[in-house]
């Protein structure tokens, strides 16, 4: 495309090489000024990659960037900030015991004449960027004090005080609640009003459908293309993404429930301030069926899990699995027991990162044959055992078992853990957030591994925050709310909305009203 | 390119470099100083290498140091900071000096008694650290540095107590010879053995001239099997577990508690045997009034961490450490001599 005074951004033919692997092969970026552009692609595909050589943190190995029309050359990110580019990363840089304020002008401090801090001319520069775009963020408060939400504002903020008029967002929407996502996107919108530039990169196709003006693609370090947002749709975004056609929503065929496998009655858990995060909860699970738990993050899912796995100890109530109780014993007695969890947090709890994949995937099993032999582990078995897995759930790379498990993309390491828990055979599979930071192409792999189980006549447990996934995947929906279930429902039965109100805490369902 | 970053990344090659850094930043101090650098070096390898004594020495210098190194990267690879190792070697120094000495079996029994006096009680100083942690969470650097001082004062204690104070000195009394582990400690002394070594000058020299004893070989077969255990056993896996990770470790049903104790025992225990190497097999066969701490534990520590945790490292390190420190002495001499020669 010709260079224009009227794109933002134009990068043209950027290649960048990380030793002999080629993240960006040749992509071009057209950025018009005042849009909402966002850029889509599976996890690895390079699109952070592509925005931290737009923000100077890399050198292109090829390829030209133009900034209004005009060659520019970016060396740092200093060089970004002087340009006025302003990027939010996915994980915030900021002190936590400062205000709001001390963060936005820290390294741009303003000062009066004798070289002294003016705190009160930053606090008014700050308050009045706050109230022009209906930011609301208290400058004054502290960070430790204020909602991730809030946070990523006051990342907008830093960068608008340095003066960007293009902003590129780092999957912003990945640590926020539903509601905070509706925020953002008005806030996205006040600022491309006022002329801004915005860049968003995303794997959220609803968000790119609800929010951007274009999109650009690219997959596995190459472009694929530009659309305009408004004459596509999801599907044949997902389908540019991954490359093929994807499903959106899973197939499955209905469920066979056969006896009750696992069972939990009138369940109390305290959290770590002593207060009922888990309180008289009660759910039974069956055979070849999946039970999903919807709920606002916050509202008991982390202690029921970790009560379930007896990381926690439980205050009164019980836990049966195949009739046998297992509550206030010890993780090891749960996985004994057949109860296989894929954890939420997968890079703490789920592995170690040091570890290489294969001693990643016999982290439980090590303990039993062949794997163990006369104490020793048994390397031959452990490999062969691995490869298998890896092989089996299409792990990439493929020869990969003897590399750090921290090594692997975001989707390979879920994949390892799955494949892991699969593995135990067990009779009830616990899948807490199994998709979370996973793209398009992973998540229907997921859903179709937790279904192919279910058929297998397991019993599975999905505990989700994303609502979409609980009303897609399960046969069983049970809402969460305040620690119990507020009521339950067949698939199928119940629309989004019901759901959505139960797990706000609003009216109770007519059978219990 | 990947061989050349995989060869880079390895332990072993930062403890090399390390050395080698260490020789770059002596020199300029030397050149700086006004000295020949190649002189002094040459005068420093000159006092490691030029009589078989000297090596024999640094040998022997590095055995405990080796073992209290080993004990401390095998407690950091279960993510405990074992600084307690000082602490440990006094503790069984004195444990093992009270029943070398009370104790007077044939040495087939005698020496045995005394390396696991010495290891377990090691161990068990050791193991208080490791259960303080399980059990109530109290950090391992805190109590390892008040256990430090204890130990310490338990000496002291110990070596001015009636029953094992060795009048007109400042120690104990010695252990019973046969706890002694040097090699052949009675052939070599006698007719014949003179007779033998006469015969070859640097074994006598050696064998006569030093300490020389099994210490180095228990160190080496101590590297060797920490090593195993660590990277070919079930257990090890668990240790190893618990160190890389220890949330995800106990989400796998591994008992972190269970472990984090486990894992200071041993660490105790080697600290505790390098205690035991030195009193059994090398002059004057005793525990003396401590002043200070006489940091076999904490150059052990700091030989661990530059070996990057790998108990080969360790052994690699140790003995440039022990050599350093054995030519400074020399070379220090010799330097003198230099300067003198020089203004001449």
């Amino acid at each position: 495309m010709e260079v224009s005074k009227e794109y933002a951004v134009q990068m043209h033919g950027i290649t960048k090489l990380f030793g002999s692997f080629c993240a960006l092969d040749h992509v071009d970026l057209d950025v018009k000024r005042g849009t909402i552009h966002s850029l889509l692609g599976e996890n690895g595909a390079g699109k952070s990659t592509l925005m931290n050589v737009l923000y100077g943190l890399y050198q292109a190995d090829a390829g030209e960037i133009y900034l209004n029309g005009e060659r520019v050359h970016i060396k740092n990110p200093t060089t970004a900030i002087e340009h006025g580019i302003g990027m939010v990363h996915q994980h915030f840089m900021l002190v936590d015991n400062f205000t709001v304020t001390q963060n936005i002008i820290l390294g741009n401090e303003t000062a009066n004449r004798f070289g002294i801090l003016d705190m009160k001319k930053a606090r008014k520069n700050v308050q009045e960027i706050v109230e022009k775009y209906g930011l609301e963020v208290d400058p004054d408060a502290k960070i430790e004090d204020i909602s991730v939400g809030m946070q990523q504002r006051v990342e907008i903020l830093k960068a608008l005080y340095r003066g960007a008029d293009l902003l590129i967002l780092d999957e912003p929407t990945a640590v926020l609640t539903p509601q905070e996502i509706e925020d953002l996107i008005q806030i996205m919108h006040n600022l491309i009003a006022d002329g801004k530039t915005i860049i968003i990169i995303t794997h959220k196709l609803k968000e790119i459908k609800e929010s951007s003006d274009v999109c650009t693609i690219i997959r596995r370090g190459k472009y694929v293309d530009t659309v305009a947002v408004q004459e596509v749709d999801e599907e044949e975004l997902a389908t540019k993404m991954v490359g093929h056609a994807v499903q959106l929503v899973v197939e499955k065929s209905p469920a066979k429930p056969g006896e009750v496998v696992f069972a939990i009655d009138h369940l109390t858990v305290k959290d770590e301030r002593g207060l009922r995060a888990v309180n008289d909860l009660s759910l039974q699970v069956r055979k070849g069926e999946i039970v999903g738990i919807a709920g606002i993050d916050g509202n008991g899912q982390k202690e029921l899990v970790e009560a379930i796995t007896c990381l926690t100890k439980c205050e009164s109530g019980t836990i049966q699995i195949n009739g046998q109780q297992v509550q206030n014993t010890t993780p090891r007695n749960v996985v004994d027991h057949k109860i296989s969890t894929i954890h939420e947090d997968r890079q703490k709890r789920g592995l170690v990162l040091n570890f290489t994949v294969a001693e990643n995937a016999i982290l439980e099993k090590y303990r039993t044959e062949p794997f163990r032999k006369h104490g020793m582990l048994n390397n031959s078995e452990i490999l062969a055992f691995t490869n298998g897995l890896l092989h089996d759930y299409d792990v990439r790379p493929e020869d990969c078992a003897q590399h750090l498990a921290r090594s692997l993309s975001g989707g390979n390491q879920q994949k390892v853990i799955i494949a892991r828990e699969v593995a135990n055979e067990p009779d009830l599979l616990i899948a807490v957030q199994p998709t979370r930071g996973l793209d398009v192409g992973a998540i229907e792999y997921v859903h179709k591994t937790l279904i192919a189980e279910r058929d297998k006549g397991r019993a599975i447990l999905l505990i989700s925050l994303e609502l979409d996934e609980v009303m897609n995947v399960s046969d069983t929906i049970a809402v969460l709310y305040n620690g119990s279930i507020a009521d339950t429902f067949k698939q199928g039965e119940v629309d989004e909305k019901t759901i959505g109100l139960l797990m706000a805490g609003g009216k109770q369902h007519a059978k219990n009203s | 390119m990947q061989r050349t970053v995989r060869i880079l990344k390895k332990p072993i090659t930062s403890t090399i470099l390390a050395i080698v850094c260490g020789f770059l930043v002596a020199s300029v101090v030397l050149v700086v100083a006004g000295y020949n650098p190649a002189e002094a070096f040459g005068a420093l390898f000159h006092g490691i290498f030029s009589k078989p004594k000297y090596i024999s020495n640094v040998i022997i210098k590095a055995t405990p140091i080796t073992l209290t190194a080993l004990s401390v990267a095998f407690a950091y690879k279960v993510g405990m900071f074992n600084i307690g190792a000082e602490g440990q070697y006094i503790v069984a120094a004195v444990a093992s000096t009270i029943v070398g000495y009370l104790f007077n079996l044939p040495a087939i029994l005698q020496v045995p008694l005394v390396v696991m006096t010495g290891m377990v009680a090691g161990a068990l100083y050791g193991g208080i650290v490791g259960f303080l942690k399980a059990k109530f969470g109290i950090h391992e650097v805190l109590t390892s540095i008040m256990l430090n001082w204890i130990a310490l004062y338990l000496s002291n204690f110990v070596v001015q107590s009636d029953a094992f104070h060795q009048p007109n000195t400042t120690a104990t009394y010695p252990v019973n010879p046969s706890s002694y582990t040097m090699l052949l400690p009675e052939w070599k002394t006698s007719d014949e053995g003179i007779a033998f070594l006469k015969q070859y000058d640097w074994l006598s020299e050696v064998m006569l001239k030093t300490d020389i004893n099994f210490g180095f070989l228990v160190a080496i077969v101590a590297a060797v099997v920490i090593w195993f255990l660590l990277y070919r056993s079930t257990k090890g896996f668990e240790f190893r577990a618990v160190g890389a990770n220890r949330d995800a470790a106990e989400f796998a049903g591994i008992n972190v508690n269970r472990n984090i104790t486990q894992a200071m025992l041993i660490a105790g225990a080697l600290s505790g045997l390098a205690a035991v190497m030195m009193i059994t097999g090398t002059n004057p066969h005793r525990i003396s009034t401590l002043a200070a701490f006489e940091n076999n534990g904490f150059n052990g520590l700091s030989v661990a961490f530059i070996a990057g945790s790998s108990p080969v490292g360790c052994i690699l390190q140790v003995y440039c450490l022990a050599a350093c420190s054995m030519a400074a002495n020399l070379s220090r001499r010799i330097l003198a001599l230099l300067r003198k020669l020089s203004i001449l």
